[in-house]
């Protein structure tokens, strides 16, 4: 049974040594595909486990914690690992059309798989210090992804990118070592316990602030997102669809973790950082995106004022906060991938990702526009799409708090998102190209219209699922954030018998 | 840069530093040394002959893409960790075989080994692939 924890991350590891070695044939890109296909199964292999037992633990090597390491899977890592897999496939699919063969060559799938190696490890994994290692596999092959090729824009982008990021790694390592030499633990479950019999709690605040630091800036928080906008539109769409999608999510779900198992002592001061901190993230990300012209650009923002609403759920503090969260962080992972699924399309099809440079998608692509309307309104919190019910949730959980102020930020932000929704729309679907051209999907070659379209189609399905059948997912994100307010099952389950 | 007393020494060095570092290798689990020296030793034997001769030479004499090498490192650590489903214990549980054992002198073989063998490709081509791309750059 422990083997269902191992086989995520062992899957798209093996994959990525595989596609590496056939890199310079054809070989490579399905070796890719087939691994993905295989990730997603075990992913729900593992869902399936976690839906039946609760909490699924194993000790690697036989060392029983908190000596060991511990991959531990609760309703929140099940569902992650599932969500990763699904924006995982859909993305080596997409890269099947879009992805030239220098670029292959180089190792780009080896790096992509080694990139989900390091998400799923990062959702999986029940020790502190493990998961900074997780964090450093993905930097490096996001970095590596980041700049493969090499143009300029890229390595400038690259640059920022990566020394941001180095920061926040160091600052979350200092946080570990200074936790360690408090507790003299880095088993999560273990520092559950450990947490609460440590003396000196102002320090341990301070520790807590730390790792909001360092988890803020890779979820792409006020003040520390700068680095996002700066390098998200430069590399191919594929890569900028799955960093959009799970890199700023791993953050979230680190301070969602960290922030209900380990610092919950001190809720009155480090959530109500976390809950202002929300609350500008929601206003500058959307008006960030409000003052942009380029399609990616535009999209890059509005992660950040997504990334809003997730910490604000997480900041509420309540079984119904929590739900929001747990919900809009699978709700956005879908529609935010897909999002850059389509500007890439449109690249492909218009020309460009600047807005003033392209047009007429509406009149002669319309199944694109149409794809592109469900993901979008979903982005937006229209009814009947998933990201209405993920809103719904938040502001509900906001106004029972009677935090008026709060939940009218959270609605304003969700007017400007159909605002920055409706210029897109406005300007590259509704007018005429500027250059006279006609962007047709017909006129891409059969096979590369399948490999960009099918991940759009796949995932604007799930959206509209989730939306029309809510039922089920709220049920189980109510059932995921009683789990993270009460972790007892998660800390007997990962120590065994002891309390 | 071409220097007759660093080719001949180089010979005879670059022999004995790959020796040393698959000595070096095989005594690490109890003792000092292990997977990652090894590699650190036996790639500095290919730097070596790379200062004496060419990158291209030295490219040559190691037959296959360094890069590879590295990559197959982390395939063969990870199957390492696999070898203890077979026995049905956790992933990474070392594996233990004692051959020829006979009072207290046996060959001792295990996954651990394995593993260690695996870090000492990835170590070997990864540090060479760095070395090669940056001597062919100046």
């Amino acid at each position: 049974m422990s083997w269902l924890l191992v086989y995520p991350i062992i899957i798209p590891l093996l994959t990525g040594v595989l596609a590496y070695l056939f890199r310079n044939s054809p070989a490579g890109r399905w070796i890719s595909v087939a691994g993905t296909v295989a990730l997603l199964m075990a992913s729900i292999m593992l869902m399936a486990e976690v839906l039946e037992q609760g909490v699924v633990a194993a000790q690697m090597s036989n060392w029983q914690a908190p000596f060991g390491i511990t991959l531990v899977a609760d309703l929140l890592g099940g569902v992650m690992v599932v969500i990763t897999a699904i924006t995982g496939l859909a993305t080596v699919i997409y890269t099947l059309s879009e992805i030239p063969e220098r670029m292959e060559r180089l190792g780009f799938h080896a790096l992509l798989q080694m990139l989900m190696v390091g998400v799923v490890g990062a959702f999986l994994t029940g020790d502190l210090f493990n998961l900074y290692v997780w964090f450093e596999v993905m930097l490096i092959s996001s970095f590596g992804l980041l700049v493969l090729g090499g143009t300029r824009e890229q390595l400038d982008g690259g640059i920022k990118y990566v020394m941001l990021n180095l920061v926040s790694t160091i600052m979350f390592l200092a946080g570990i070592g200074l936790l360690y030499g408090l507790t003299g633990t880095l088993n999560m479950a273990d520092l559950h316990l450990a947490v609460r019999g440590v003396e000196n709690t102002g320090l341990l605040t301070t520790i807590a602030v730390m790792f909001m630091v360092a988890f803020g800036v890779k979820a792409a928080m006020f003040p520390l997102f700068f680095w996002l906008p700066a390098s998200y539109h430069t590399p191919p769409v594929a890569v900028s669809a799955i960093f959009a999608g799970l890199l700023t999510k791993v953050g979230v779900y680190a301070l969602i973790r960290m922030f209900t198992l380990i610092f919950d002592q001190d809720v009155a001061f480090t959530h109500t950082i976390l809950l202002w901190l929300a609350v500008v993230t929601m206003v500058t990300g959307v008006l960030g995106a409000a003052a942009m012209n380029d399609f990616r650009r535009i999209l890059s923002f509005h992660i950040i004022s997504q990334i809003g609403y997730m910490v604000l759920g997480l900041a509420l503090y309540t079984p119904l906060g929590l739900m929001g969260a747990v919900f809009y962080l699978v709700h956005h992972i879908i529609v935010k991938a897909n999002l850059f699924f389509v500007a890439g399309v449109a690249k492909r099809i218009a020309g460009s990702t600047d807005l003033a440079r392209i047009g007429g998608l509406y009149a002669h692509a319309p199944l694109l526009a149409f794809l592109f309307l469900i993901p979008a309104f979903s982005l937006a919190g229209f009814p009947p799409l998933s990201g209405f019910w993920a809103k719904y949730v938040v502001v509900k959980a906001a106004l029972d708090l009677e935090m008026w102020f709060v939940a009218g930020v959270a609605l304003g932000v969700g007017l400007l998102t159909i605002f920055s929704m409706t210029k897109i729309w406005g300007s590259a679907f509704w007018p005429a190209h500027p250059d006279g051209i006609k962007p047709r999907l017909s006129d891409l070659p059969t096979f590369d219209r399948v490999a960009l379209m099918l991940p759009i189609v796949a995932l604007a399905a799930l959206t509209c699922l989730i939306g029309l059948f809510p039922e089920p997912f709220v049920q189980f994100a109510e059932r995921s954030a009683n789990q993270l307010l009460d972790p007892t099952d998660y800390v007997t389950t990962v120590l065994g018998v002891q309390p | 840069m071409q220097s007759l007393i660093l080719t001949t020494t180089t010979r005879l060095l670059a022999a004995l530093l790959l020796m040393f570092s698959i000595y070096a290798l095989l005594r690490g689990h109890n003792l000092p040394g292990g997977g990652f020296i090894g590699g650190l030793i036996g790639a500095t034997a290919f730097i070596l002959y790379t200062i004496a001769t060419s990158v291209d030479e030295a490219r040559a004499a190691l037959r296959i893409d360094p890069s590879n090498l590295a990559i197959l490192g982390v395939g063969v650590a990870a199957l390492a960790g696999l070898g203890a489903g077979f026995a049905g214990d956790p992933f990474f549980t070392g594996q233990w075989l004692f051959l020829f054992q006979d009072g207290d002198s046996y060959i001792p073989l295990s996954t651990v080994l394995v593993f260690d063998i695996g870090v000492y490709m990835a170590v070997f081509g990864g540090i060479l692939t760095l070395v090669f791309a940056m001597e062919q750059e100046i």
